[in-house]
């Protein structure tokens, strides 16, 4: 079988029940891939696991089954190909923005001189607009300042899989908006490959070329995978006038309102956990309005 | 908190110092403070001329600040081992303070930082802090006689002893509690355990081991005044015990408040350098 770029294979996590109770099963017997240059978004609620995933996908914390596989190679720890957006932005607050990027670049470039460093934060801060505020602390820029800052940090130490935790969801509805169309553009223009948790149906929608849906926690597992087939470029503000996309909305939504819990206890008799069913809603969707619309103008008046 | 108001809190320190003072004067010029002292057992404790001493009157302010002034206009005169200006007891005892205080910070901080990453070194040494910590730095002070025969070598060792504690401490603690979020960046950057340590575990527990620092110094300084008392010889400790003897309740007096002055100067020195390192998160 051929395996994509960044394959899991069958990861599970257990951490010591507190106080003598058992064990606690996060997940187990997880399955899924990521094709080089794919977008791809975990969905579910609280609690089922997502940072714990991400955290072993970045090689900050292990799998106690399973295994993970980048390129060919099971990995074994962090590297610098596999960069974090992390959920709380975890800036060094003693070090200015501009700082921050630098720490990133040295890491990357530990024999570039002053200069080259200096010129690449530059190019960074002038990326995500951040020029006004490079010399700025962390605790005096604003959240949506300090996730930019965060995003230009894991982009200047250009990695090849970019790994996002809940990256906008402390951050106001403006802001997240822009935030998310420059993601979507650097991702789209440096062909990186994307791996994002969110809460958000919508960003889901707008960023992911493919969704996971996970079950609620514990023993959480991927029930669905849908894919995201409205076309690109998406953008904020003409998504919502794509065939299919409120089908594409519904049925995420109706995943977390009621199947996420209900399919927690029992998964449907044809699931399984190494081929888990993908679902095209957008799809769907679109070839039945056509159908409809071809259909309309031979129905009488 | 309310807004303060320097010029009123200062206004306000004058007049208290004022009060203090006229009534310090008015005490001592109609005799209320020189009540006799006959305690044959006290007098048997520190000697005749001392219980005696009692009977001397206590100085007034104006004598005292004649001679804070003195002692000011000529700090490092030498007249004999015995007698020697109080500039140079007072940089005696700073020479010794800041010698041992030097070396337990080159001690403490270091093995601070182990302690701190590893947690089974943590729990190996800390029975043995948790012991020696609570012990008076002066009962280390016969051992230290014994063991290194020199009195000021062996005050710097109490001032070592005394300073280690908080540092160390205090190191351990500011590096065990660095936020995980900030190892995980210094992870996924892949950065050598060096550079974590330098920069990202240090500027992290800065604040931390400074205020261990700033502890440490102001025991030291606490200390070095008993030690000296105990070891004789030189210093400002001694000097105070040299005036009691003298029964110059003046010089006293005047080396009690510039050990508090240097106290002071000592501690801002340190709250300085905290908020050098201090971040905001
Ligand atoms: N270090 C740990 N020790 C013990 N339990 C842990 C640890 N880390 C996570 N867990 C448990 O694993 C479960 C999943 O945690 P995780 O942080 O992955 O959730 P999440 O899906 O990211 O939630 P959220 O959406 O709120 O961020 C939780 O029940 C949590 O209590
Ligand atoms: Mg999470």
């Amino acid at each position: 079988m051929r395996r994509p770029f960044v394959s899991v294979e069958g990861i599970a996590r257990r951490f010591p029940g507190v106080s003598g109770a058992p064990p606690q099963t996060v997940f187990a017997d997880l399955w899924f891939g990521i094709e080089e240059g794919e977008f791809l978004c975990l969905i579910g609620h609280s609690d089922c696991g997502k940072t714990t995933i991400l955290n072993i996908l970045a090689g900050l914390d292990h799998a106690d089954d399973g295994a993970v596989v980048v390129a060919g190679r099971e990995i074994d720890g962090p590297s610098l190909d596999r960069a974090v957006i992390f959920q709380s932005h975890a800036l060094l607050p003693w070090l200015s923005a501009e700082g921050n990027i630098a720490f990133a670049v040295r890491s990357r470039h530990p024999d570039w001189s002053r200069a080259q460093v200096a010129e690449a934060c530059r190019r960074w801060i002038d990326l995500v607009g951040l020029s006004a505020a490079a010399a700025k602390r962390p605790a005096q820029l604003s959240g949506g300042m300090k996730q930019r800052v965060g995003i230009a940090r894991a982009l200047a130490v250009s990695p090849k899989i970019l790994l996002m935790d809940e990256p906008f969801s402390a951050l106001d509805a403006l802001t997240r908006g822009t935030l998310q169309e420059e993601v979507n553009r650097i991702v789209a223009e440096t062909k990186l490959t994307a791996f994002m948790i969110t809460h958000d149906v919508d960003e889901a929608i707008l960023l992911a070329d493919r969704i996971l849906l996970m079950t609620n926690g514990p023993e959480a597992k991927i029930a669905e995978v849908i894919v995201n087939t409205l076309p690109r470029p998406r953008t904020r503000h003409d998504i919502h006038h794509l065939p299919g996309y409120y089908e594409l909305r519904n049925h995420i939504v109706d995943f977390l309102i009621d199947r996420s819990r209900r399919l927690a206890g029992a998964m449907p008799p044809e699931w399984t956990a190494r081929a888990v069913p993908e679902v095209r809603p957008a799809a769907t969707a679109a070839t039945r309005h056509a159908a409809e619309s071809a259909a309309s103008p031979r129905r009488p008046a | 908190m309310r807004a303060t108001r320097p010029v009123a809190s200062l206004a306000l320190a004058c007049l208290l110092l004022a009060l203090f003072v006229g009534a310090w004067q008015l005490s001592s010029s109609t005799g209320l403070g020189t009540a006799a002292v006959a305690d044959p057992e006290y007098a048997a404790l520190v000697g005749a001329a001392a219980a005696t001493g009692g009977q001397t009157p206590f100085p007034s302010p104006i004598e005292v600040a004649a001679r804070i002034w003195e002692h000011i206009t000529d700090p490092f005169y030498v007249r004999g081992t015995n007698d020697q200006g109080i500039g140079i007891q007072l940089a005696y005892s700073l020479a010794r303070v800041l010698a041992g205080f030097t070396l337990a910070a080159l001690l403490a901080i270091p093995l601070g930082f182990l302690i701190g990453m590893s947690p089974l070194l943590y729990g190996a040494l800390n029975p043995f802090i948790q012991v020696l910590r609570p012990i008076s730095p002066l009962a280390w002070m016969p051992l230290a006689l014994y063991t290194i025969r020199d009195s000021s070598v062996s005050s710097i060792f109490v001032i070592f002893i005394c300073s280690v504690w908080p540092m160390l401490l205090n190191t351990a603690f500011g590096v065990a509690t660095v936020r995980k979020e900030w190892l995980n960046v210094a992870r996924t950057l892949e950065c050598s355990a060096l550079r974590t340590a330098f920069r990202v575990i240090l500027p992290a527990a800065a604040p931390t081991i400074m205020t261990g620092m700033r502890i440490s110094i102001g025991i030291a300084w606490l200390v070095i005044v008993a030690a000296e008392m105990l070891v004789g010889g030189t210093g400002i400790g001694y000097f105070v015990w040299n005036q009691w003897n003298n029964l110059s309740l003046a010089d006293i007096v005047t080396a009690i408040l510039l050990i508090g002055v240097i106290g002071m100067v000592l501690d801002q020195i340190l709250a300085m350098a905290t908020r050098a390192v201090a971040y905001q998160e």
